[in-house]
């Protein structure tokens, strides 16, 4: 089982989260076309490594988190709110 | 019949009489028993029969690498296949019945099969079904089908009850520091230094005492050790099993509370399944002693030697009279010497020649010798031994049971669970654990210790290892080497016989022989997984415990290969079977998922209400008046609000609060339609489209105050799109000044609908200017109190199409609500109408629910294309009509009717063409209802290119699942009041 350290709850099961997707994609602006968005949100990168990606602690401070973890052993190296300006509130708060 | 059970031997508790059946006959035994160990000192040779061959088989074992002695236990609803006799602990009116039998283990009638080998040898199933050459090559399976019922028949294990399970089951929860897996030696050694350096430890152990290997030795008492562990505060979980590795050291364990209890309390689940979360693991989990082939080495009586100690010295049962061990290692020599001071007479084979024990001279030791043939069938009559070199008939020994050990090969399997290969060990035969990085540590001999003081060392190596890593101390520390013997083990693995179609088992469960791993090699199955499921060898319910390196050497020799390069199967939880009820816990029956009701569901049941599932809601559906059926029901609710007025609890909608200063901002880039310009006091329809531009959910958002909103979802979506919501917000538009905040639960919800809405209202509400149709026009909003100062939002929003309220108040007052508006209502000869009659409404006026938007439709399709602004972008707006969304062909919403105006049509109906009757058709019929309006059955689904296509064409609904056909003919989707001069009333 995945053991995800939330930065607001503390360490809790993966089944308290839901699975977003790759942390490290730029949306386009929404006027921008249509290969910019098929070019977002239908290639994917398949890593083997480590990899940055979303997760929801739905069931817990609903937070959206920026996981980095490897695929290949589920080791997980940092936990960080999405938000920009959340991160930098935890960091400074550590 | 004598009894084997010896006076002065073993642990049990001879004042505990426990009276047993088996085959429906009644034994006796005692308390501390095994099933095995009582069915063998009742003198019970043959338990079980073999799975393909249907061979009389016996008790190999005395632990969980059992493959011989797999029983039924208990009968009716209670029944449990493939029990291993061997772990299943004897108590007072056990049941126990033989399987794969006709009609009993002793006298078999499709032992037939044992002659017709040939035909059932490696590969038999995929054989079969291939065809039999050269009347059916590869022409199939005309064969498999006809013979495939007789063949699942005779081959198989014990049946399940096929009764719904009574027992209860449960999931529970631990953390700890440290679990150690395994009370031997080694284990507990490893949890007292831990617990000493006050970790907090969980000692797990599969037995129902703590000791290990131990408890097969004469003078041991574990007493003394249970206390020390307990006042160490170690939590001791004896039955309890780690049947699995996952990661983060998570352990998974099950725990068997009342397998062990004749009449257990109700109130105790049967089984727990257990989630530990540990910092480390320690792995004590002890060695496994292999058997050695050689043609009829299955027949009972033939047992590890490592067992009969056990029967011996646990369970005083002296399991044979005239023994023969075969070995090839020195471990066999302390049993040898405690078999002939019981009584029996032992000889020994050691196929090793440069070697000497000391012994009382009580036993034979015959050096360099090997057996090679069992003679017998049902029992053990004779054994053909010879010198190793050269395999022919020299010498034949009068015996009544063969012991075997060749060599003993360490558990790794939990560490297998993480994706860590064992390394061969040539010196011991045997694999052995890798390191790794993960915080598991093994110890004592499942890394391959074979005496008791180099386990306990490793024990305490094993948990400074752990201190280390979870830096909590840097100590220097060193395992002892594996091995431990005084001389090494000679690999033994098969004794060739020359005879053709011997019979040496390798995999006893399964019934595969060294000539079925032969034939595999033949046919091409050269790499071990491979040979693993072309063979079955391994993947019967003791997951190849015994046999694997068998067949690995076997394979090696084959291949001219060592073990190693062969490479060893992949080892996959659970350790030992996990029964599904365990895995499914208390998530059974109506506790399969959450049940959510709405605040009046208490309510509605009371006023009649019959309740329909929708995803984890429970919603009224109809409320039937006295005999009405539920089409005699909705018929008249949908009239009903048609007529006059009609109340419907619409509280499972999601409620989304939207705050803050960019909320219309929010808005106006994740719906389709524009929502910069709505006022507040006004509620606006709007549709969402996924990133792809597909119709993601519908709903409709009220604007209380300039940056406050109050959006509702469809009921099945709302927790998608909450979390979409969330998503965008602290993922990608992280400069919005927006919060959404579920409020769900909060609001209880319901529409009241018809003509004579506003009267009734008029009625409920303090102040009834506030809803009059210029203060409420349609679609208007409203925050006002209902009487008896009841704070509510009201909001002229109409799904039926009629002029419609909904009104929401905070859901302790839903009751309240409820009564106060079915008491007004009552007056206008209103009704409450449930889900069916909602469903009516909605397609009468061509309104799309989650049975058309699916997933797979745009807002086109859906026939909304004018939801979606031109002025602005927003999610999906680039991607709604990229390439095969903007075909011409696509599926359009439409309405049906039937061409036959007394015809009916269900939901899932495909839609043809007229000449042109299959397959997917042309469209689909999505959702159907009899409109009372219209006095006939309508429905509305999709037809490629809509309705300018199809108007004036008849088509044909096919409906081959209810073998049925209509003409149909397409309409509007809108077809009641299509300009909507109701609802703006
Ligand atoms: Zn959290």
């Amino acid at each position: 089982m995945i053991r995800i350290n939330c930065p607001y709850c503390g360490e809790r099961d993966h089944s308290e989260f839901s699975y977003g997707g790759d942390a490290t994609i730029n949306y386009p602006s929404l006027d921008a076309s249509e290969k910019e968005w098929t070019e977002a949100i239908f290639f994917r990168k398949n890593i083997k490594g480590f990899q940055f990606e979303t997760w929801h602690h739905s069931n817990g401070c609903r937070m959206w988190l920026v996981v980095e973890r490897s695929t290949v052993t589920h080791e997980i190296k940092s936990v960080k709110p999405c938000h920009p300006n959340l991160q930098k509130v935890v960091e400074n708060n550590k | 019949m004598k009894t084997r059970r010896i006076d002065n031997y073993g642990k049990i508790n001879r004042d505990k009489i426990l009276s047993f059946s088996w085959d429906k006959k009644n034994y006796k035994g005692f308390e501390g028993d095994t099933l095995a160990s009582a069915l063998l000192a009742n003198n019970i040779g043959i338990v079980g029969r073999s799975f393909k061959y249907h061979r009389p088989r016996g008790i190999f074992s005395s632990g969980v690498e059992e493959s011989g002695a797999l029983v039924t236990i208990g009968s009716k609803d209670r029944r449990d296949p493939n029990v291993r006799a061997t772990t299943q602990e004897l108590y007072n009116g056990l049941e126990a019945s033989g399987q794969n039998a006709f009609p009993n283990v002793n006298f078999d009638l499709a032992g037939i099969n044992n002659y017709l080998g040939r035909f059932f040898a490696a590969g038999f199933y995929y054989k079969t079904f291939m065809g039999i050459p050269p009347f059916e090559w590869g022409r199939g399976t005309a064969i498999w089908m006809f013979f495939e019922k007789f063949i699942r028949k005779a081959a198989g294990m014990g049946s399940a009850s096929g009764l719904p399970d009574p027992d209860t089951y449960e999931h529970a929860h631990d953390f700890c520091d440290l679990i150690v897996v395994g009370s031997g030696p080694a284990g507990v050694a490893a949890a007292i230094e831990a617990a000493e350096k006050k970790l907090d430890v969980i000692l797990v152990e599969q037995d129902s005492l703590i000791g290990g290997n131990q408890l097969a030795e004469n003078d041991f008492d574990n007493s003394q050790i249970k206390n020390q562990l307990e006042n160490l505060g170690i939590k001791i979980m004896t039955r309890t099993t780690a049947f699995g590795l996952y990661d983060n050291c998570v352990v998974g364990l099950l725990e068997r509370v009342t397998d062990h209890i004749s009449e257990p309390n109700v109130n105790i689940p049967r089984q727990r399944f257990w989630t530990i979360r540990a910092k480390h693991i320690i792995v004590g989990a002890g060695a496994i002693e292999r058997h050695i082939a050689f043609n009829n080495n299955d027949i009972p009586g033939v047992m590890t030697v490592n067992a009969s100690k056990h029967y011996l010295n646990r369970y005083g049962v002296l399991t044979g009279k005239r023994i023969v061990i075969a070995t090839n290692n020195d471990s066999v020599y302390e049993t040898a010497h405690q078999l002939s001071e019981a009584g029996a007479n032992v000889t020994v084979l050691d196929s090793r020649t440069n070697f000497e024990i000391e012994t009382n001279k009580s036993f034979e030791i015959r050096k360099g010798y090997v057996p090679y043939n069992i003679n017998g069938s049902k029992k053990i009559d004779s054994l053909d031994i010879s010198k190793s070199e050269i395999i022919n008939k020299s010498e034949t020994i009068n015996c009544d049971q063969v012991l075997l050990s060749g060599g003993w090969s360490p558990a790794v399997h939990l560490l297998s669970h993480r994706g860590v290969k064992p390394k061969w060990d040539y010196n011991n035969a045997c694999f052995l654990p890798s390191d790794t990085n993960e915080n598991i540590t093994m110890v004592g001999s499942s890394r391959g210790l074979w005496n008791k003081n180099d386990c306990i060392a490793s024990g305490i190596a094993g948990t400074t290892d752990a201190l280390n890593r979870l830096g909590i101390s840097k100590t220097n520390y060193f395992f002892p080497k594996p091995g431990g013997w005084k001389y090494p083990i000679q690999p033994l693995y098969e004794v060739k016989y020359k005879k053709s179609r011997s019979k040496s088992f390798v995999d006893y469960q399964h019934d595969v022989t060294t000539d079925d791993v032969r034939l595999a090699h033949r046919e091409g199955f050269i790499s071990v997984e491979h040979l693993k499921r072309y063979t079955t060898l391994g993947m019967a319910n003791d997951q190849g415990k015994m046999g694997n390196i068998i067949g690995l050497s076997l394979m090696a020799e084959l291949l001219n290969k060592e073990i190693p390069e062969v490479g060893t199967t992949v080892f996959r939880p659970p350790y030992t079977p996990v029964s599904i009820g365990a895995l499914s816990g208390r998530n059974v029956g109506k506790h399969f998922r959450p049940l959510r009701v709405t605040p009046m569901h208490q309510w509605n049941i009371d006023h009649g209400a019959k309740m329909i599932e929708v995803g984890l809601y429970q919603r009224p559906w109809y409320y039937p008046k006295e005999n009405e059926t539920l089409s005699d029901s909705y018929i008249r609710e949908a009239s009903t609000v048609r007529k006059t007025v009609g109340i419907c609890d619409v509280t499972s909608l999601g409620k989304i609060a939207v705050q803050g200063p960019d909320s219309t901002e929010f808005l106006n880039r994740i719906y389709s339609n524009g929502f910069s310009k709505l006022q507040v006091g006004k509620a606006r329809y709007g549709i969402m489209l996924r990133d792809d531009g597909i119709v993601m959910d519908d709903g409709t958002s009220w604007r209380l105050a300039e940056n406050e909103y109050f959006m509702t979802t469809s009921t099945g979506e709302a927790a998608k799109v909450m979390s979409w919501l969330e998503e965008l917000l602290q993922t990608r538009w992280t400069n919005l000044n927006v919060n959404v905040t579920s409020v769900s639960e909060q609001w209880a919800g319901v529409s009241v609908a018809g003509p004579k809405s506003r009267e009734v209202l008029n009625n409920c509400v303090d102040d009834s200017l506030v809803i009059t149709n210029n203060n409420l026009p349609f679609m208007g909003v409203t925050s006002t109190f209902l009487k008896g100062n009841i704070s509510c939002r009201i909001a002229r929003i109409s799904f039926s199409g009629e002029l419609a309220f909904e009104v929401y108040v905070k859901s302790d007052f839903a009751n309240t609500m409820m009564d106060l508006l079915w008491e007004n209502a009552k007056k206008y000869d209103g009704c409450l109408y449930g889900l069916e009659a909602l469903g009516a409404l909605r397609v009468e006026k061509g309104h799309v629910t989650a049975a058309e938007l699916d997933g797979r439709v745009t807002i086109d399709d859906a026939g909304l294309s004018k939801m979606a602004s031109t002025k602005k972008s927003y999610i999906g707006s680039a991607m709604r009509k990229r390439g095969v969304l903007k075909n011409n062909d696509r599926e359009i919403l439409v309405g049906f009717f039937p061409t036959n105006l007394k015809e009916t049509f269900n939901a899932g109906t495909i839609v043809c063409e007229k000449n042109n009757i299959k397959g997917q058709g042309i469209g689909r019929i999505t959702s159907v209802t009899y409109s009372p309006e219209l006095g006939h059955w309508i429905g509305i689904g999709f037809v490629k290119g809509g309705l300018d296509k199809w108007k004036d064409t008849t088509l044909v609904g096919a409906d081959p699942v209810r073998n049925k056909q209509m003409n149909l003919k397409v309409v509007s989707p809108h077809m009641i009041d299509p300009k909507g001069e109701r609802m703006y009333a």
